[in-house]
């Protein structure tokens, strides 16, 4: 555990420049913090700010300079005061000097560990490196650099640099930020560092790894090209899920006094004969069966291991290929990487003179692989080139697994030429569609890609640390909303929409969508997604149409019998006046609030909005009129949770603006609601609502 | 509501047997083989060359194909029914029709590992118990082909055409079965027979032909089957030539467990605000398992069933637990259920189009599970299929790709909408034509291997224009001109197939299996390949390289250290006299660093306190 033990110092630059980035610098160091908390607990970690009004470091004490440097806590091992003291940073107010506060943090790292620890010293800069670095005592920038440089080489850290800069406003000054960016870039020659650039707080969130997973290859050994040549390769992932921690089970069986509960749930499994249940197997008497037709065949695991297929460990090629034979849609898993054994020169030199070759003709490299020895199966798969364009970083391959006959099943679709007629598109529906693929662009040219895999946070994971820590400090805290940055992930830009409106509204012109009629509204139901507890209510609403139109053409005679889709509140107010049963209230008011949650919840970008809220007015009416208060106010509520549940914070706001609100005593006796209450609904929600 | 708390972390799409279940649509088969002495004795040449007679050849053809259909698609039900037979078993009680088939099976039922056991051995007992004879002779009335076709078609009388594929595969080699007779008899016998066949295959049935035809004689479809069968124009001509064909193909089907298509899921995709389609999403690549395991008890050999409790750790008591609990800060944080899947739902559930890239954005690294097939439906909302086929155009022509946001309760997840064109080759669709949506990986799902051992300090080695030049000659050498994915069986399935029927049917050897995905050693020892390769070689590695020596200097620092240790301790331990010490029970006044030299010298485990090394020692010593 310790020998993985690693110090970090974040170095913020918290200068005006840097302020609509805090935000997420804030949850991103907070985030990193936590994964700390979790999965690196003895990591140490310090916080250094620039940029900031006051000046507080050692150095400043000891030498004077680096003023506007403060160190907001020492190096110390993670804890929960860590992440506390970044989740409000101060805006500073002063221009930021990144160079002192690298020296300020290598400062601080020599002092406390001294040369041990090499490679295990981290130094995180975040800034957006546009305020201008004053020049030193003596000599150049660039000597000054190198200096600090050899002394970080010498004490092994590494330097990681982030550079935010949103869309750059006018009064930025051209030549310091271009000098910043060389300075920058020259730490990466002399030094085990790397600088990345980041436009959007989106990918600002993205752009550190918060959570250190020690490398580990999955193959050590020889890239077999033929018996008489190989190449000495190391594999790793380059891609891995992380996935949504696995949570335990929770017991709270252990009385409250017990402060050596574990709380903690062991799962129990029983096999048991499937005609005799009382009898209880024990595990060790179990076999395995396979299915043969009808039967199932048991196979015991010793008989297996003697038959079963065992290939020899090995990597081999079986040979070159157009990369156009391989599609992309046949990769099958995550991605791994091959790359030459670490200071091995002849094999970087293989590996890379394969590569470029590779990446000149276009091919790719079909292999053969058994990772490990006494591994039950072998995988083919496709090699791809993976060429270096940095100095520091040799050439290296992908590779992926492609399927074999049996995991491909041909399944026949028809060609979209002999589809029907109405079904093609005609010329200006195409030209709107080629506007819309053309300009709804995702990397223009010019400005850096939005949504790049490797800068694009995981929203979940996001949300669930962030719900963790709300958890720690209050244990019935809500889920929190989705944060702004992280809506752009699952959600179009709006910006992007804006700027493509005419495009947007033309593509939409164009193409008409329709319902199919011919479809029963009932087997449409089943396929949405609908909230659990709700299914009873809803399956009530089932009327088909046509039912509805029938009882309306019925009215004069037998009454309306349901609400149906074309005239629902003139039905509404027919069957809550219908005198000859009691009943009629209730079904009117059920099957109304059926109809209003239907609209919610089909709706889209609130168009069914509108509709709703007029059914809300009329139903509301209704209960007043008949003092039900009861059945609106939970049924009002209840569409408030549902809203707030699913992000439908405008159809709440829409509510407000029409002055929807609980019934309250005044208006029908029953209520439990007062004037005040039904009024505060709403401003209560509301800041919750942002 | 009884809801298993870990089903919120399944993924239902990953489930492969949802597809199994799914399966609705069935074949029956009935194989008709004819069984007259004329199948027995005259020779038929097989495809290894070797003579045997025809009977043999339809029998193994069937018995291959039984074998192949039990683990491909094992819910299909076959009858196998010989006519021209001595003897008579079948439902009606007809003349020269014998249904063959063993216990516990109907006559058109699911393939049993006792069928096809049975059947491999039929013809060691065919001509005693069922025995063979013509069954159309002049004189008689008697029509067996007539008789056999009736018997098959109530065979097949079973479930409706609707539901299942029905087929009768005739094999003989009796091209003119009515030869023997002459006169009115034989028009009216061919009236009757190709009437019988003609109302078959009006309730759905369909009859193909497998004609067993001699060297020496081929077999005529126009004199008789080809009005049986239907056969006209330049399907006739074309007929004969594809039987091989057919055959071959029966005997040599892949192993491999088939899938019905099926939709994994309908989706919709919204691409404009206010502008939403409907999609079905296919899984046409998926990671084919050797089938599911069902436990069994080995005593009985019955099916178990799991029966799963909670007990709370702290008090053992049975528990239900609702909550679940991370540790954190020296904590129990608890969610609920509801909680967690509140955090997981950060959208809608739909497919959301976020907007488009060129296609060199999506690198090979971009990739993290097998890709999902979409193809839209105008099932529900009329006009889909046109905007689709729009957009599909577009990004083909344009060179781009859509990234939309894929919202499922799962894995809510960035994707790449890649259009691809229809493909068609040989007449037959090689690629569909719709999108296949590519999971992207998010930055934390990332790593950053290629800089873990980058090294400012040396120059990193970069390949010489003569050293790609070489590569590429080599790569010129070995060349796969016309590979395509998935050309291989996958061995390790295929063996445990096979395996299977071995057990299954008590096969005493264990089948080999062909390991196709070995590279071509042949081909490798070409002298042009051997001579690029040694080009190659010379040119990154130098003259005189031995890969062993190499690239051991920093990497193998630990074990050159181990190394000398183990040597030290051989000298070390060399200086006691270990047996006498054992023996006078002295090995305790040694410290452990002593005891060590020995255990090292030994290859034994160094760990633990004083009393367990010197205990190691004596076992090893044999005291």
């Amino acid at each position: 555990m310790a020998r993985n033990k690693e110090a970090l110092l974040l170095l913020l630059d918290v200068s005006p420049s840097m302020h609509t980035f805090l935000p997420e610098v804030e949850k991103l160091c907070s985030m990193l913090l936590q994964k700390k908390l979790i999965y690196s607990k003895n990591d140490e970690v310090g916080i250094v700010l620039f940029g900031t009004e006051d000046t507080n470091n050692e150095l400043t004490k000891e030498v004077g300079g680096y003023e506007h440097v403060v160190v907001l806590r020492h190096i110390k091992v993670v804890d929960g005061d860590l992440v506390e003291a970044l989740q409000q940073l101060p805006r500073g107010t002063v221009a930021g000097d990144f160079l002192d506060a690298i020296v300020v943090g290598m400062d601080m790292l020599i002092k406390k560990f001294g040369s041990t620890n090499k490679g295990k010293k981290r130094l995180c800069l975040i800034t957006s490196a546009l305020c201008p670095i004053k020049d030193p005592y003596e000599g150049t920038k660039e000597d000054q650099i190198g200096t600090i440089a050899e002394q970080m080489s010498a004490h092994g850290m590494k330097l990681e640099c982030i550079v935010a800069r949103g869309r750059l406003s006018g009064n930025v000054d051209m030549r310091i930020m271009d000098e910043n960016d060389l300075l920058l870039k020259l730490f990466s020659t002399k030094t085990t560092a790397k600088t990345l650039y980041v436009e959007t707080p989106t990918s600002l969130l993205g752009a550190l790894r918060t959570r250190s997973i020690a490398p580990v290859t999955i193959f050590r050994g020889d890239l077999e090209l033929s018996p008489k040549m190989r190449i000495k390769v190391w594999v790793y992932k380059k891609t891995a899920e992380e996935r949504f921690p696995t949570l335990k089970q929770y017991s709270d069986q252990a009385p409250p006094t017990d402060k050596f509960a574990t709380h903690e749930v062991k799962v129990d499994f029983e096999y048991k004969s499937v005609e005799e249940s009382s009898k209880v197997v024990p595990p060790e008497q179990r076999i395995k069966g396979y299915r043969y037709g009808p039967q199932v065949i048991p196979i015991s695991s010793a008989e297996w291991e003697a038959v079963k297929f065992k290939p020899e460990k090995g990597v081999k090629l079986l040979g070159f290929t157009d990369a156009s034979n391989v599609m992309r849609h046949y990769y099958m898993h995550d991605v791994n990487i091959f790359i030459a054994e670490p200071s091995n020169t002849k094999a970087m030199l293989a590996v890379s003179a394969l590569a470029r070759a590779m990446k000149e003709m276009n091919k790719v490299a079909i292999l053969r692989c058994v990772w490990r020895q006494g591994q039950g199966s072998v995988v083919i798969g496709i090699l791809t080139p993976n060429v270096s364009d940095k100095d520091d970083i040799p050439d290296s391959f992908y590779f992926n697994v492609l399927p074999y006959a049996e995991d491909v099943r041909e399944f026949q679709f028809p060609s979209f030429s002999n589809l029907p007629a109405s079904w093609q598109p005609n010329e200006e529906q195409q030209e709107a569609a080629d506007n819309l693929v053309k300009m709804l662009d995702l990397a223009p040219s010019g400005s850096k890609e939005t949504l790049l895999p490797d800068l694009t946070p995981n929203p979940v994971l996001e949300r669930f640390y962030r719900h963790l820590e709300l958890k720690s400090k209050h244990p019935d805290a809500a889920v929190p909303p989705l944060d702004e940055s992280l809506k752009k992930i699952t959600e179009p830009d709006p910006k992007l929409l804006s700027q493509n409106k005419p495009i947007i509204d033309a593509f939409r012109r164009r193409f008409e969508l329709k319902e199919n009629p011919k479809l029963k509204k009932s087997t449409r139901r089943l396929l949405r997604e609908r909230p659990s507890g709700l299914n009873e209510e809803a399956s009530m609403g089932d009327g088909s149409d046509g039912q509805a139109i029938k009882s309306i053409e019925n009215t004069s005679t037998v009454g309306v019998e349901k609400i149906g889709d074309s005239t629902p509140i003139q039905d509404f107010e027919a069957m809550m006046s219908c005198r000859d049963s009691p009943e009629w209230v209730g079904k009117a008011i059920n099957e109304m609030k059926n109809k209003i949650f239907d609209l919610v919840e089909d709706s889209y970008e609130g168009d069914n909005y509108l509709k709703a809220l007029e059914y809300l007015v009329a139903l509301r009416k209704g209960c007043v009129l008949e003092q039900e208060p009861k059945q609106f106010n939970d049924f009002l509520h209840h569409l408030y949770k549902y809203c707030e549940k699913h992000n439908l914070n405008s159809f709440c706001e829409s509510l407000a603006s029409k002055e929807i609100m609980l019934i309250n005593k005044t208006e029908a006796a029953d209520s439990e609601v007062t004037e005040d209450e039904a009024r505060s609904l709403m401003v209560k929600k509301e800041p919750k609502l942002e | 509501m009884d809801l298993d708390p870990d089903d919120i972390f399944k993924d239902d799409e990953d489930d492969p047997d949802n597809d199994l279940e799914k399966a609705s649509t069935k074949e029956f088969v009935v194989y008709l083989v004819d069984a007259s002495p004329k199948m027995f004795s005259t020779t038929f040449q097989g495809e290894d060359q070797k003579d045997e007679t025809p009977f043999h050849a339809a029998v193994s053809c069937i018995s291959q194909s039984l074998k192949t259909q039990i683990i491909n698609n094992s819910n299909d039900e076959v009858a196998i029914c010989f006519f021209n037979t001595r003897e008579k078993k079948n439902l009606q009680d007809l003349n020269g029709v014998f249904v063959f088939n063993v216990a516990e099976r109907e006559y058109l039922d699911r393939p049993t590992a006792r069928l096809i056991k049975e059947f491999d051995r039929i013809e060691e007992l065919f001509m005693k118990e069922i025995g063979s004879q013509y069954g159309i002779m002049s004189g008689s009335r008697e029509n067996s082909l007539y008789n056999a076709l009736w018997a098959a078609q109530a065979l097949l009388r079973k479930g409706s055409a609707k539901t299942a594929d029905k087929r009768i595969l005739l094999f003989t080699n009796e091209d003119d079965p009515f030869g023997s007779i002459t006169g009115a008899t034989k028009m009216d016998m061919t009236r009757t027979t190709l009437q019988r066949a003609k109302d078959t295959q009006d309730l759905g049935i369909s009859i193909e032909l497998l004609p067993l035809s001699c060297p020496d004689e081929e077999f005529n479809v126009s004199a008789f089957y080809a009005d049986l069968i239907g056969l006209e124009g330049d399907d006739l001509a074309l007929f004969m030539p594809s039987v091989g064909d057919k055959l071959t193909d029966m005997k040599n089907q892949l192993r491999k467990r088939m899938f019905k298509k099926r939709v994994v899921r309908r989706i919709t995709f919204s691409i404009v605000k206010g502008l939403s389609i409907e999609l079905n999403t296919y899984a046409l690549i998926r990671p084919t398992v050797p089938g599911t395991i069902t436990w069994l008890d080995s005593i009985t050999n019955l099916p178990l069933k799991t029966e799963r409790s909670f007990i709370c750790a702290d008090t053992g008591a049975l528990v239900q637990p609702t909550k679940r609990f991370h540790p954190y800060k020296n904590k129990n944080v608890k969610f609920t259920t509801e909680e967690l899947s509140e955090v997981k739902r950060i959208s809608t559930g739909h497919l959301r189009l976020l907007g488009f890239k060129p296609l060199s954005c999506l690198k090979d690294y971009h990739n993290l599970r097998p890709s999902t097939f979409v193809f839209p439906t105008d099932k529900e909302v009329v006009g889909s299929t046109c905007i689709f086929i729009a957009l599909h155009r577009s990004m083909l022509r344009l060179k781009r790709f859509a990234v939309a946001f894929y919202g499922g309760s799962a894995h809510p997840q960035l994707v790449a909408l890649v259009a691809q064109d229809e493909i068609i080759a040989g007449g037959v669709q090689v690629e569909p034509p719709g999108m296949h949506m590519i999971y992207l990986p998010y930055s934390d799902d990332i790593r950053h291997i290629e800089e873990l051992h980058s090294d400012i300090t040396v120059p990193t080695p970069r390949a010489t224009d003569d050293q790609i030049k070489k590569a590429t000659a080599l790569m010129r050498r070995i060349d796969l001109k016309d590979f395509s994915v998935c050309q291989f069986a996958n061995p390790a399935l295929q063996r445990h197939y096979a395996v299977l029927q071995a057990l299954a049917l008590e096969e005493d050897e264990m089948p080999e299996i062909k390991d196709e995905t070995l590279p071509d050693e042949e081909g490798m020892a070409r002298p042009g390949v051997v001579n690029a390769l040694e080009e190659f070689k010379k040119s990154v590695y130098g003259e005189n390289y031995n890969e062993e020596d190499e690239g051991h200097g920093k990497a193998s620092d630990a074990s050159k250290k181990r190394k000398a240790v183990a040597e030290n301790a051989v000298k070390e331990s060399a200086k006691y006299d270990w047996a006498d010490l054992a023996d006078n029970g002295r090995l305790k006044d040694l410290t452990t660093v002593e005891l060590k030299y020995y255990l090292t010298a030994h290859n034994l485990a160094v760990g633990g306190k004083k009393e367990v090394l010197i205990s190691r020692i004596l076992t090893h010593m044999g005291k």
